[in-house]
């Protein structure tokens, strides 16, 4: 099983749930994984085109995946699965 | 009346009550500080301004700082705009001025932010102030935090800077050192943030924050007699500050204190060694920012996973500007040319913007009577090193204290 850390702003979709286990091979599949128990989440960290949204990085023992394999990255027993929230922002448009 | 209504997230619009916090629920997209423009439109003008202290003070009214709310102030900010005519010679450029941020409080323009996060922070009660640092806002948040009388914990990567450590070190912060880059340092942070009660000015108070980078382009604005320039240099790490210039510029006209309608190119400058913004520029797909591992002497830009990115290079399409880099060497030449020709040490970011305008510049991107603007946002004592371990004193000689010596060594 691999473990999910889930940010403070997804936590209503975990019913408050800091930590979720889930049992995948690769990246992609955690996250079905973990929607399929807690419905809504896959919404949350992919676009339309199935890729990780923008806004949202994910590391896999707190390496950040997009500088490996993305969601095809192997997940292995206990592993952590970090997600957590990118750092823009300040006044944009009026 | 607050001037100050909310926080609308910058993607989907969902709005929320004023709070420390930068993410939007629905979406994780960036959270942004919504004014009353109507109201504040009644009462700025180019008189008020003028009339306000010699800082960033100044523009209060276009901070996210109520009124009766008292500010955290060292006296950052209104720093010179140079005239450089050497450099401009140099360059074939005849219109070229130098934003000097260097002449901040800590010697670099997180002064500007520092001073309006922490104001925002204390007013709020927090008693903690907090930073994710390359090193420059690790500097001002230390020195602020102790003005103000605060707590602090700043955490930088492990391998900064001696100067900026020995320097950050002078406040007495709660100084943690984290092995690892700043990318890896920012997502710890990020994570701590929910388990503190504490102010990270860069990450839970950024909306806030962000802001007092306006100040920037409002005074080179307000220095060039309330007229914008053709062009502004601008270095791009997390690319917090370019997108704040692109509002600062959209305010100033909007509230009609700038002649004119034309908004200036906005240009980015990186070192290659850590240019995610720069690849996706020349890409095909520009607001597709992948993230890279840093690997440049430019330590206080070096963030490979930046998270205003796209919006930077939005920004440069939106205005006409381009996204350039610069190699280890080019920085350090044009750290050299600054202080040759203009008298101004600049630390090795000053470097990358110097860099990017010299390329620019040769490569024949102006004619010569372009108003240019670039801003050099940290002083050369911060990374002297990098001078000294590469012929930093190439006429340099030793003497013994005689004439005879001095005659046989120096010629005149």
């Amino acid at each position: 099983m691999a473990l999910f850390r889930i940010p403070g702003p997804l936590r209503r979709l975990s019913n408050g749930e800091i930590t979720v286990q889930v049992g995948a091979n690769d990246l992609g599949s955690a996250i079905e994984a973990l929607d399929a128990r807690y419905p809504g989440f896959k919404d949350r960290l992919l676009d339309e085109r199935g890729e990780l949204r923008q806004f949202v990085n994910v590391y896999l023992n707190d390496e950040d995946v997009r500088l490996g394999s993305g969601l095809q990255a192997k997940v292995a027993e206990k592993d952590e699965i970090s997600i957590v929230p990118a750092v823009a922002g300040g006044s944009f448009e009026p | 009346m607050p001037k100050l209504l909310g926080l609308r997230c910058r993607e989907c619009g969902t709005e929320y009550e004023l709070q420390a916090t930068h993410v939007c629920e629905m979406c994780f997209g960036p959270l942004d500080a919504v004014y009353d423009y109507a109201s504040l439109k009644k009462r700025v003008t180019r008189q008020a301004i003028e009339q306000g202290p010699p800082s960033i003070w100044r523009y209060r009214d276009l901070l996210p700082i109520e009124d009766t709310t008292p500010v955290v102030t060292l006296g950052e900010g209104f720093t010179p705009l140079v005239k450089a005519d050497r450099l401009g010679a140099e360059l074939g450029l005849r219109n070229l001025y130098l934003k000097n941020d260097s002449m901040n409080p800590t010697n670099s323009f997180k002064d500007r932010v520092v001073s309006v996060a922490i104001s925002w922070a204390r007013a709020q009660g927090f008693e903690t102030i907090a930073c994710a640092s390359t090193g420059n806002l690790a500097n001002a948040v230390a020195a602020y935090a102790a003005r103000a009388g605060l707590d602090c914990y700043v955490f930088i990567p492990i391998d900064l800077e001696p100067a900026k450590v020995a320097s950050i070190g002078a406040f007495e912060p709660n100084l943690v050192a984290v092995r690892g880059n700043y990318d890896e340092v920012n997502r710890l942070c990020s994570q701590l943030v929910e388990s503190t009660p504490w102010a990270f000015c860069n990450i839970n108070i950024r909306p806030f924050y962000a802001e007092g980078s306006k100040t920037l382009t409002f005074e080179t604005a307000e220095q060039l007699g309330w007229k914008l320039p053709d062009e502004i240099i601008i270095p791009i790490g997390s690319g917090c500050q370019f997108v704040r210039h692109r509002q600062a510029i959209r305010e100033l006209m909007d509230f009609g204190l700038v002649h004119g309608d034309r908004v200036p190119a906005l240009t980015g400058a990186q070192a290659l060694g850590c240019a995610p913004v720069y690849n996706a520029f020349k890409s095909d797909q520009p607001e597709r920012v992948l993230p890279v591992k840093p690997d440049t002497i430019a330590r206080s830009i070096a963030i490979g996973n930046p998270s205003d990115g796209i919006y930077v290079n939005r920004i440069v399409l939106e205005t006409g500007g381009v996204v350039d880099a610069v190699t280890e060497e080019e920085i350090v030449e044009a750290i050299r040319l600054l202080a040759r020709t203009e008298g101004i040490f600049t630390e090795t970011a000053g470097g990358v913007t110097i860099g990017v305008l010299s390329k620019l510049a040769r490569a024949g991107r102006w004619s010569g009577d372009e108003v240019i603007v670039a801003y050099v946002t940290g002083h050369g004592l911060k990374t002297a090193e990098v001078l000294a371990s590469s012929n930093g004193h190439g006429r340099r000689v030793e003497i013994d204290p005689s004439l005879k010596s001095f005659r046989e060594k120096v010629n005149l």
